[in-house]
């Protein structure tokens, strides 16, 4: 009897030993992470993006040599505060569901005359997509620190949200991978990349709220249509339009999910 | 004539039959239900049906490189685990294992009768996590991108955690011809044996070849390969 407690003990004990060597390491890499954050918290490269942005959207452009400053981000024309957080949302004027960047891009054209597919047909960081990206980083750091507060009260909100979820359960691809397959759980890792619960509140504000973001690995500023683009690159599905109604529907999705939660952009990713 | 007469005779029962069925109460009663079922309609209105669904899937993607639009052209499996509610019903459990059973009849035993090829080839696949993206060319070698869920040789400390730890996998299993085909199988096509399982159908879709899978067989069955130390 006394052996086999001390047998139990033992398996118990390293049982434990186990659980807490594994959680202690991957512990110090997420320490190691939000140390570097630190660090580097009060000089995000992100703040030139935001720059850049604040001009584009003060400056006349396009062929019709016009500012965005008449731009309606759905608190208004001209509002910029706060405007992020409450995206997507349905806008009369275009009869859709719109995040940042389409909204961005109805301005561009209607205000600017920019057209839009010279901006989905860019590649991104380059050409009007650059301009974008600054343009994004501007807006969403004037709703940092606030509650994301995305509605879902218009028909068309609630029906995109739930094409939203629809999409994130939208299994496809040689690998059979949907948004699901990783990000339903908590707790999962790919190799040593934290993979948010995107279901939750908690995990959707982990995804929402830090995006978009400056990428420390690519040297590069990410919008959240780009961070979008690359997770359907790597689930190995055909390439996803630039501010399509897929994309959209995820965000809205995620950003729903996150309703409550405080916004962090733009973060630092990895 | 006499015909004509039947039908009157039978239509006059059958009146009677529904008039004596539906009392008042019971009309008035269906009114209300269809009025709610009515309503459910309008309200449903609101949630995307399965055909705009495929729509905005259709109008959102499109081909680049090897990334063709076939890949949103869901096989059974696929449409299967994309609907968890349905999957969770009487029916959607039967359909289920109907498909588990289609896709273990699909797995191909290795040609030469060979399951264990070379471990050292096999840690290389499964740490490679390469291949099949738009920004891939047909040439890239698909690797089998093992590391990114699994624990696999405890050397390798940067590994993913969806799917279960491969350390010692032959070692606490055994080497039995039950464990090798079982192993074979599951790599060939993971459905087979649990038709939402994460792990993608390597031989199915031919991400991996039959050599690059006995490779990998020998990294987790070879007793000498350091996963069984």
């Amino acid at each position: 009897m006394r052996i086999m407690f001390n047998g139990i003990q033992k398996i118990s004990f390293l049982l434990g030993f186990s659980l807490i060597s594994v959680s202690a390491f991957s512990q110090s890499t997420a320490d190691e992470i939000a140390k570097y954050r630190e660090m580097i918290a009060d000089g995000n490269p992100s703040e030139l993006y935001e720059m850049t942005g604040e001009e584009l959207w003060k400056k006349p452009s396009g062929p019709k040599n016009a500012s965005l400053e008449t731009c309606d981000l759905g608190l208004g024309p001209g509002v910029v505060d706060g405007a992020a957080a409450r995206l997507p949302k349905y806008f009369k004027d275009t009869s859709r569901v719109q995040d940042l960047e389409s909204r961005l891009m109805t301005c561009m054209q209607t205000i600017q005359g920019i057209s839009s597919q010279s901006v989905i047909d860019a590649k991104f960081g380059e050409g009007p997509k650059k301009d974008m990206d600054a343009l994004v980083a501007y807006i969403v750091t004037r709703s940092k620190g606030q509650k994301v507060n995305v509605s879902i009260n218009h028909p068309k909100e609630k029906a995109m949200y739930e094409m939203g979820k629809k999409a994130f359960n939208f299994q496809g691809g040689p690998y059979d991978f949907s948004c699901a397959s990783c990000h339903s759980v908590p707790g999962r890792r790919i190799r040593l990349q934290d993979l948010p619960n995107l279901t939750t509140q908690e995990g959707a504000i982990a995804g929402w709220g830090f995006w978009p973001a400056y990428r420390v690995s690519s040297g590069q500023f990410w919008t959240m249509q780009q961070r979008i683009n690359d997770c359907l690159r790597q689930q190995r599905f055909p390439y996803p339009i630039y501010g399509s109604d897929f994309t959209i529907a995820v965000s809205m999705f995620m950003a729903r999910n996150a309703n409550g939660g405080v916004i962090q952009t733009p973060g630092l990713k990895r | 004539m006499a015909e004509l007469f039947r039908h009157q005779a039978l239509r006059d029962n059958f009146m009677k039959f529904m008039l004596n069925y539906f009392s008042i109460k019971k009309i008035i009663f269906l009114l209300i239900l269809e009025f709610f079922v009515l309503e459910g309609i309008c309200l449903g209105q609101q949630l995307p049906s399965q055909k705009e669904f495929n729509e905005m899937m259709n109008k959102s993607f499109r081909a680049e490189g090897i990334a063709g639009m076939d890949r949103i052209d869901q096989d059974p499996t696929q449409k299967l685990c994309s609907d968890q509610k349905f999957l969770l019903s009487k029916a959607g459990a039967n359909k289920a294992k109907e498909l588990e059973q289609q896709n273990m009849k699909s797995i191909q035993q290795p040609s030469d009768g060979i399951y264990i090829g070379d471990w050292k080839s096999g840690e290389a696949i499964a740490q490679s996590g390469r291949g099949a993206t738009w920004t891939d060319s047909p040439q890239t070698v698909i690797g089998g991108g093992c590391y990114n869920c699994h624990e696999i040789n405890k050397k390798e400390l940067s590994y993913g955690n969806i799917g279960p730890s491969l350390w010692n996998y032959g070692k606490n299993r055994g080497y039995s011809k039950e464990v090798i085909t079982y192993t074979w199988n599951r790599i060939n096509n993971s459905k087979a044996y649990n038709i939402c399982s994460n792990m993608p159908r390597f031989g199915h879709f031919k991400l991996l070849n039959e050599k690059q899978i006995q490779d990998v067989m020998a990294l987790l069955l070879d007793p000498n390969s350091p996963v069984n130390q």
